[in-house]
């Protein structure tokens, strides 16, 4: 378990390159109205991100409901089609691949889902729900299924006998176990974990990151982890996206991003964070309005509408995201990588 | 879907037979189906030999006899001897009730799964389903009788035709919300091909609305029969069924209640009966609800 408590070593080979490459991924949902199907207009859902992930790294992708993570995590591994941008998995392209080109890649990158209840299909056994990537990709067959999965079962901390058992029967960390073996019988190199502990309660939920952070010392897993617990995040990322309505606004490690974050949505996100400790007092940033409509969107940058220090040009342009510090990157006209951050959080 | 690795995953043949029996102490009501439809199906396979005479025999000198010794269940009209008339027309009734369970839950499950799928044929499959949906499906059935001739067959290719858009319509539903699940789309993600999936992950899925639909449809098609056949547009009159006994007897109830009363008994039994094993299995075909109690 020691590995546990060593989140912060360095990811392996940092000058090699990246496992996964994401360059200007959108994903517009159109909507349709009317007899004739008429595109009446598109939900911009993913609107132009980009980063990188490195081997044995984990990027925490992080922002309120209906910012778009998920869509993104479901794009980045192809199960929602991309409107467009690139995806590469180790230098290769793979958002343009067909259903039988995608096969040998969907090996490489496996999903573990928020909910664990609909996340397992409940007519088949846990040992079946298991054990069928392995059929898929006939990496055993026979007796060596039942041995594979039984070996994935200890792995994630499930005992070999409750195989035979059915989903219904197991309760919510344990099923998110299974959905973690699952993901684990390929042996992938990437595991997209879409909000995999929000669904859980919060001892259970310490259980699951701690086993998904055992698994990336043991496997050399790379996670792409979605997340609004900024808590979980903190604990389990060695850097991390911050989303507003489709896009990235703040992407860094974790360290700069929690002592100086630059954005100011950032800093409202951080100052919502509690602290286990009813005597301190911190500033508070209250974001005032609704998040805006993902289909219409505000002009010029997307967070002008509840920004405390908004200017006239932010409601015009939009600003463009940039390096401010080595690795610190921003999308925000008041922090240029000239003019460090003016206001700094309390 | 027994492929040779899954079988190592699941209980042995004998695991399964205790299941089985598990699952049959545990729904008594489901065993009282089978008991009275299993003597359903006995009676109409054995009808000649159940002390019955030729159902269709006419004996006007004995017309309107009361049940007797002789005449267990009385005579109609016609001197015909009811009891053998209702046994004999279990067999029409087991008959079109059966199969058209059968037929209109597979086309329907095709149906569904190609409209849940394929969006061309959703928009075209789907307009043609909400066409026949809109004529009651009585009329449709008789109107159906009236372009072909009176026959067992053709009453229950009518009444499938009849039944067909509403289990596609049910299917559809089921798929469509299935193929957005996570389960489903983790099965993707790990690169499950689309045969399996539909094996595996959909088709399981829909068993129980289908089970509890087919046997509503069961029921229903026994009871459509009996009006097919009640106002003249179903089997031909000298083939009796329960529904063509109790449609001569309705006239003469006041002075012959018996003629409509027994075929009328054996009808709501099977539809029970029918009704009862298709709640069962659907319980026992659950993994959720067949391990607790």
């Amino acid at each position: 378990m020691a590995a546990v408590l060593s989140p912060e070593r360095a990811p392996a080979a940092a000058d090699s390159a990246p496992l996964l490459e994401v360059v200007d991924l959108k994903k517009h949902f159109a909507i349709r109205k009317g007899l004739l199907s008429r595109v009446a207009g598109y939900v911009y859902a993913v609107d132009g991100i980009s980063f990188t992930l490195r081997a044995g790294e984990t990027l925490g992708l992080v922002g309120e409901s209906g910012c778009g993570k998920s869509t993104a995590g479901k794009t980045i591994l192809k199960l929602i089609e991309p409107t467009s941008g690139v995806v590469r998995l180790r230098g290769r392209r793979i958002n343009n691949l067909g259903r039988r080109d995608m096969r040998p890649f969907r090996r490489e990158m496996q999903v573990v889902f928020q909910d664990p209840y609909s996340s397992l299909n409940p007519r088949m056994t846990a040992g079946d729900i298991v054990g069928e990537p392995l059929i898929n990709y006939n990496l055993a067959r026979g007796s060596e299924i039942a041995d594979r999965v039984a070996y994935l079962f200890g792995k994630v901390g499930l005992r070999p006998d409750q195989m035979i058992k059915y989903p219904h029967e197991f309760s919510g960390g344990q099923r998110q176990r299974l959905g973690i073996a699952r993901a684990l019988s390929l042996n992938p190199s990437l595991i997209v974990a879409d909000e995999p502990v929000s669904a859980l309660d919060v001892s259970v939920q310490a259980q699951v990151v701690n086993l998904l952070m055992d698994l990336q010392a043991e496997f050399g897993l790379s996670y792409l982890f979605v997340a609004h617990d900024l808590a979980v995040v903190e604990h389990i990322s060695h850097r991390i996206a911050v989303m507003y309505l489709g896009r990235i606004v703040e992407l860094t490690d974790k360290q700069s991003l929690f002592a100086r974050p630059l954005h100011p949505y950032t800093e409202a996100l951080l100052s919502a964070v509690p602290i286990p400790d009813p005597q301190m007092q911190r500033k508070r940033i209250i974001l005032m309005g609704d998040v805006p409509s993902p289909i219409n969107r505000p002009a010029g940058c997307h967070f002008h509408t509840r920004c405390p220090y908004a200017e006239a040009h932010c409601r015009v342009e939009e600003p463009a995201m940039q390096e401010v510090h080595p690795g610190h990157f921003v999308a925000c006209h008041l922090r240029q990588p000239e003019t460090p951050a003016s206001k700094p959080v309390s | 879907m027994a492929t040779a690795a899954s079988d190592t995953l699941k209980p042995t043949g004998a695991a399964w037979r205790d299941m089985i029996a598990g699952a049959l102490r545990r729904h008594p009501t489901m065993i009282a189906g089978f008991v009275i439809l299993g003597a359903m199906i006995a009676i109409a396979i054995l009808a000649p030999y159940l002390w019955t005479i030729d159902p269709q025999a006419v004996s006007p000198i004995r017309r309107l006899r009361q049940p007797s010794e002789l005449y267990w269940f009385g005579t109609d009209m016609l001197g015909r001897d009811i009891y053998s008339r209702t046994i004999y027309g279990a067999r029409i009734s087991l008959a079109v009730g059966l199969s058209v369970a059968l037929f209109s839950t597979l086309v329907g499950l095709v149906f569904g799964l190609v409209t849940g799928y394929v969006r061309l044929a959703d928009t075209i499959i789907m307009r043609v389903m909400d066409g026949l949906m809109s004529i009651p499906p009585i009329l449709l059935a008789i109107a159906l009788m009236a372009l072909t001739k009176a026959s067992v067959e053709n009453v229950i290719v009518a009444i499938t035709i009849a039944e067909v858009p509403r289990v596609t319509r049910l299917i559809r539903s089921v798929v469509l919300s299935l193929r957005e699940q996570p389960f489903v789309e983790a099965a993707i993600a790990s690169g499950t091909g689309f045969v399996r999936i539909l094996a595996r992950h959909i088709l399981p899925n829909t068993v129980a609305p289908l089970l509890v639909q087919g046997t509503y449809i069961c029921a229903s098609a026994m009871i459509t029969e009996a009006i097919l056949s009640f106002i003249g547009a179903g089997t031909p009159p000298n083939i009796p069924s329960w529904g063509n006994i109790m449609a001569e007897g309705r006239s003469l109830f006041q002075i012959a209640f018996y003629i409509i009363l027994f075929p009328g008994i054996f009808l709501s039994l099977t539809v029970l009966a029918v009704n009862l094993v298709g709640d069962g299995m659907r319980d026992a075909l659950d993994p959720r609800l067949a391990r607790r109690m």
